[in-house]
């Protein structure tokens, strides 16, 4: 193990649940529907994390729970049955439902997967009924992608042949993009999961080699070992180093020449090397303080030290899967604290001690830190950008470097005067 | 169970939020997983508030559901307190923690602290936001001020003339995440203070639990916003007997009979009409001969009891607009706003379904809508010009600039945020003045984008503004859809772009009724007629 110091604590956290990653999910798969059963705190949580007002009608929803169907479970299944019967007559173009249980839902002993196995009975295939776990007692933020993606897992075809499978999220543009530079190098079979349409499931097996293109999918790698697939241990593709290391992994296991990859990767990496440049020089000896939220914190803090260059005062992460970690772990330098789990206000209070030039946080904490004079950055908006690959490290460093020229330039033209 | 895409209100424990957020000196102990602390973002994010809420979540996990969760509530009211030495605590549970029934209320007040604890129970299967702070309010004043002395039959709200002062009134209601409470509560202050009344609390909006103190020392309450204050002023006219007023100052005719109420009530010269109605330009603006255009337009309106209501008095009285709907999201709203309907002549919708009042505004067919940020959305896809006039909040309805809806400014910022949508929508009477004119020919792009700009291709522009139902409908009809000549796409090529797409659909259903296999010049015009009469 690297030179991490691993800390842990606890108290109260300030994450979302997973309930929003269905903000991203549903974008990917156009033909699926995610159906909360919950309360209207989940509703709410939903259409406020997705920040945008809904336009036409939403490709999820929250069944919420009412008193009386808090008094008998029996009837709430059968107004289950009912809400869903009604969405899928409304909406005949989905293809696969999930159903997201929550923290009521979960409290109440709601049963979800024997809901969806009678209707899964009752629709005959029509439509696919799936569920998964999106509760805050269970999942913070990211995790509701491993729980959806690991729920699709039992539907995906077997195949003995050898294949890269890329799991998790990717904006489109990126995922094209690393298709193509992997098969150029030569490994000519790879897909991808979540496909962009739900029905369109990759098919796994013994040959099939996975590369995790996020840090949040510990449920879901499990799942796919014990299909037979072989789950590569790589740095996640962040920054040009851990995308470069990322690529080679896979190349590496498929017996791929490597100079063929070096020749081909150069002058990506040189071309991204320079786009680098001047967020670099911005980021520079700059203090970094990550909240914990989205699981992305460890690459990403590997990436904004070694390629930028910014001093790490803490890593905070809701979550630490060592072992999935190893390889991003051994990459921080010596005594970097990694604090896993919150206690929110004394690590504000760290925040404050230690004044950081950026800190890296949610939504809600964002502006009073602002106004403390802190520059920060939303951990949301790395979910929902293209980050991943080579190609991206700039797009990914200015994310961070424009907080920082902003408040510069803020400061100088107009705070000065004053 | 029921099926929500999308909900108006949040639940009830945003409410005691709201009421803890606007207050000073009072922290919430929210009983509550991780995932409800989303709840800070509304204030941090949508009112750009640069505080954090003053909320402490237990934020419990499953693992913790085995165990002693008391303990781990007595912990994070300990350190709460210790950490933000609040005046008053609020302690309360969000939908999950109801169900495990701590009740972390008794926990906190079995902890020997030595501050007013208040218990919130706020029922998250049955309520909604809106309740939960009017709720929440009323339980914290009430909890402050219950053992406070007041003798039966001693109440004068016209002691003042006796004593020397000027009369002086709480302001019960304003929040944050109201909609423009914070310019509302200025512009009401300065309106008091030019009739000779001080304010003595506002309150929850920048009160702290020792200015609730000062409440019963008021000569009498304004209710300025029903849905948060109207069940605080009702105990306090039961307990301390102090009167309040029913009129919300919104609009030239509200604020007067507003100022009207509270004179009476105070004992001092109610306003002259004639005076006040000049306060406001509104009522200039609306008899100057540029508003004749408005006259008659039908309007849809949709929001929050206080604010629907208010709305479609202006319309109907102040603005010669024709009501064509009124609703509102909120139930315990739904008797005023029911009567507020029946006297223009129309039925209430009372709903919480968004789908449903699009519905409701298709069929309606009107050409103006207020409504909530929801509806300028449905307007926005049925091409329908739209202005807001309620919460639910969202950053655009908290402006940098001064924009209160009450009183007499209130009225003027009301006149320009429903008219200016208006001149930018559908005006016939602009179609006939710039037909000719070379600034609306192709390739004029508004920023409003949308109805106009590039060349229009058959059915493409238009179709997007329909709503699903409507789509489907046009997709039905394509096979019977007239064609248009060439000469009648040149005529429809004339008129403006940002009523195109209307003429457009009109003509073609004008087409079809009649029978026409085609179209030209002349049938558009034969449309004109038609829609006129
Ligand atoms: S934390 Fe639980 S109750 Fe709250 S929004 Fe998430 S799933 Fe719903
Ligand atoms: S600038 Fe845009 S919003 Fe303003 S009046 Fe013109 S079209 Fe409307």
């Amino acid at each position: 193990m690297s030179g991490a110091t691993l800390l842990k604590e606890s108290g109260p956290r300030e994450v979302f649940c997973g309930l929003t990653s269905i903000v991203w999910l549903h974008r990917r798969m156009p033909d699926a529907f995610f159906l909360v059963v919950g309360s209207r705190t989940c509703a709410h949580l939903i259409q406020s994390a997705a920040g945008v007002m809904i336009f036409a009608e939403p490709r999820f929803g929250t069944a919420i729970l009412e008193e009386r169907d808090l008094a008998g479970l029996a009837d709430a299944h059968e107004e289950l049955d009912r809400v869903v019967n009604n969405l899928l007559a409304r909406r005949p173009e989905i293809r696969t439902l999930f159903l997201v249980g929550s923290c009521p839902s979960e409290v109440i002993k709601l049963d979800l997967a024997r809901v969806a196995e009678r209707l899964n009975t009752a629709l005959e295939g029509r439509v696919r009924v799936l569920n998964y776990s999106g509760s805050g007692i269970e999942t913070t933020f990211t995790q509701g992608e491993d729980g959806a993606l690991k729920a699709m897992v039992p539907l995906m075809p077997s195949t003995n042949e050898q294949q890269l499978l890329l799991a998790g999220t990717l904006a489109n543009s990126v995922e094209d993009r690393l298709i193509k530079l992997f098969n150029k190098v030569g490994l000519e079979k790879v897909c991808s999961f979540p496909p962009r349409q739900s029905t369109d499931l990759p098919a796994i097996g013994p040959g099939t080699k996975v590369l995790l293109t996020q840090p949040f999918l510990t449920e879901t790698a499990r799942a796919l070992k014990d299909r037979g697939a072989e789950i590569l241990q790589a740095p996640f593709p962040l920054g040009i180093e851990g995308s470069q290391l990322w690529m080679k992994t896979a190349t590496q296991a498929f017996g791929i020449n490597s100079s063929t990859v070096h020749s081909t990767l150069e002058p990506l990496i040189a071309r991204a090397q320079k786009a680098l440049e001047p967020f670099k020089e911005n980021l520079c000896g700059k203090k970094l303080f990550l909240l914990p939220e989205s699981q992305l914190e460890l690459p990403l803090a590997r990436f904004l030290h070694r390629e930028c260059g910014m001093e790490l005062l803490e890593v905070g992460t809701p979550y630490l899967n060592r072992e999935m970690m190893s390889a991003e772990l051994e990459l921080l330098p010596t005594n970097t604290p990694v604090v896993e789990g919150q206690h929110v206000e004394k690590q504000l209070d760290r925040v404050r001690e230690l004044s950081p030039d950026l800190v890296v946080c949610g939504m809600g904490l964002a502006n009073p830190l602002e106004a403390e004079g802190i520059s920060t950055k939303w951990s949301i908006e790395l979910v929902f950008s293209p980050i991943h690959g080579i190609d991206q490290a700039a797009d990914l460093a200015e994310l961070f470097s424009r907080p920082l020229h902003r408040h510069d330039l803020l400061n100088r033209k107009l705070l000065a005067k004053v | 169970m029921e099926l929500t895409l999308w909900t108006y209100e949040g639940p009830p424990h945003v409410g005691a939020m709201r009421i803890a957020t606007s207050m000073e000196g009072v922290h919430y102990l929210l009983h509550a997983p991780q995932g409800d602390t989303y709840a800070d973002l509304l204030f941090t994010m949508i009112e750009r508030r640069g505080k954090r809420p003053p909320v402490t979540y237990t934020t419990f996990q499953a693992r913790d559901l085995g165990g002693d969760t008391a303990e781990l509530v007595k912990g994070h009211i300990k350190e709460a307190v210790d950490r933000f030495k609040p005046k008053a605590l609020l302690v309360g549970e969000s939908c999950t923690a109801e169900l495990i029934q701590d009740q972390p209320g008794s926990l906190a007040k079995g902890m020997g602290l030595d501050l007013p604890i208040i218990t919130l129970e706020l029922p998250a299967y049955s309520k909604k936001e809106n309740w939960g702070a009017a709720e929440t309010f009323y339980q914290l004043v009430r909890g402050l001020l219950k053992n406070h002395p007041h003798e039966k039959g001693s109440q004068n709200s016209k002691a003042w003339k006796d004593q020397s002062r000027r009369p002086r009134v709480n302001l019960l209601g304003p929040s944050l995440l109201g909609f423009r409470c914070r310019d509302d509560v200025l512009e009401i202050q300065k309106l008091l203070n030019i009739h000779g009344i001080d304010i003595n609390v506002i309150a929850p909006l920048g009160a702290s639990p020792a200015e609730l103190m000062r409440i019963p020392d008021a000569d009498a309450n304004v209710c300025l916003y029903p849905e948060i204050a109207e069940s605080t002023c009702l105990w306090l006219q039961r307990q301390f007997e102090t009167p309040f007023t029913k009129t919300v100052p919104i609009g030239v005719g509200a604020t007067h009979d507003f100022l009207k109420e509270i004179s009476e009530i105070l004992g001092i010269e109610p306003p002259n009409q004639s005076e006040t109605s000049k306060q406001s330009r509104l009522t200039w603006y609306s008899q100057s001969v540029d508003s004749n255009y408005l006259t008659g337009k039908r309007v849809f309106i949709f929001g929050d009891g206080t604010h629907a209501i208010a709305a479609a008095r202006i319309a109907n009285e102040e603005l010669g607009f024709e009501v064509v709907g009124l609703g509102t999201y909120s139930r315990e709203m739904a008797r005023p706003v029911r009567s507020a309907a029946e006297k223009l002549g129309i039925e209430a919708l009372i709903s919480n379904d968004y789908l449903e009042v699009e519905k409701a505004m298709a069929n309606a067919a009107p050409e103006l809508v207020l409504g909530t940020q929801m509806e300028r959305h449905s307007a926005k896809r049925l091409g329908i010009p739209c202005a807001v006039i309620s919460t639910p909040m969202h950053v655009q309805d908290v402006p940098a600039r001064y924009s209160p809806q009450m009183g007499w400014e209130g009225a003027n910022v009301i006149f320009d945020s429903w008219v200016h949508p208006l001149m930018m929508g559908l005006e016939e009477h602009l179609i006939g003045m710039f037909r000719h004119d070379f600034e609306f020919i192709d390739g004029h792009q508004s920023h409003l984008g949308h109805q106009g700009g590039q060349p229009t291709t058959k059915h493409e522009p238009q179709t997007k503004y329909l709503n699903p139902d409507e789509a489907a409908k046009e997709i039905v009809s394509k096979n019977n859809s007239p064609i248009w000549t060439e000469e009648g796409e040149a005529e429809l090529a004339k008129i403006p772009f940002f009523v195109r797409g209307k003429v457009r659909r009109n003509t073609e259903k004008y087409a079809r009724q009649a029978g026409c296999r085609q179209i030209d010049s002349e049938t558009l015009y034969d449309a004109k007629v038609h829609f006129r009469n």
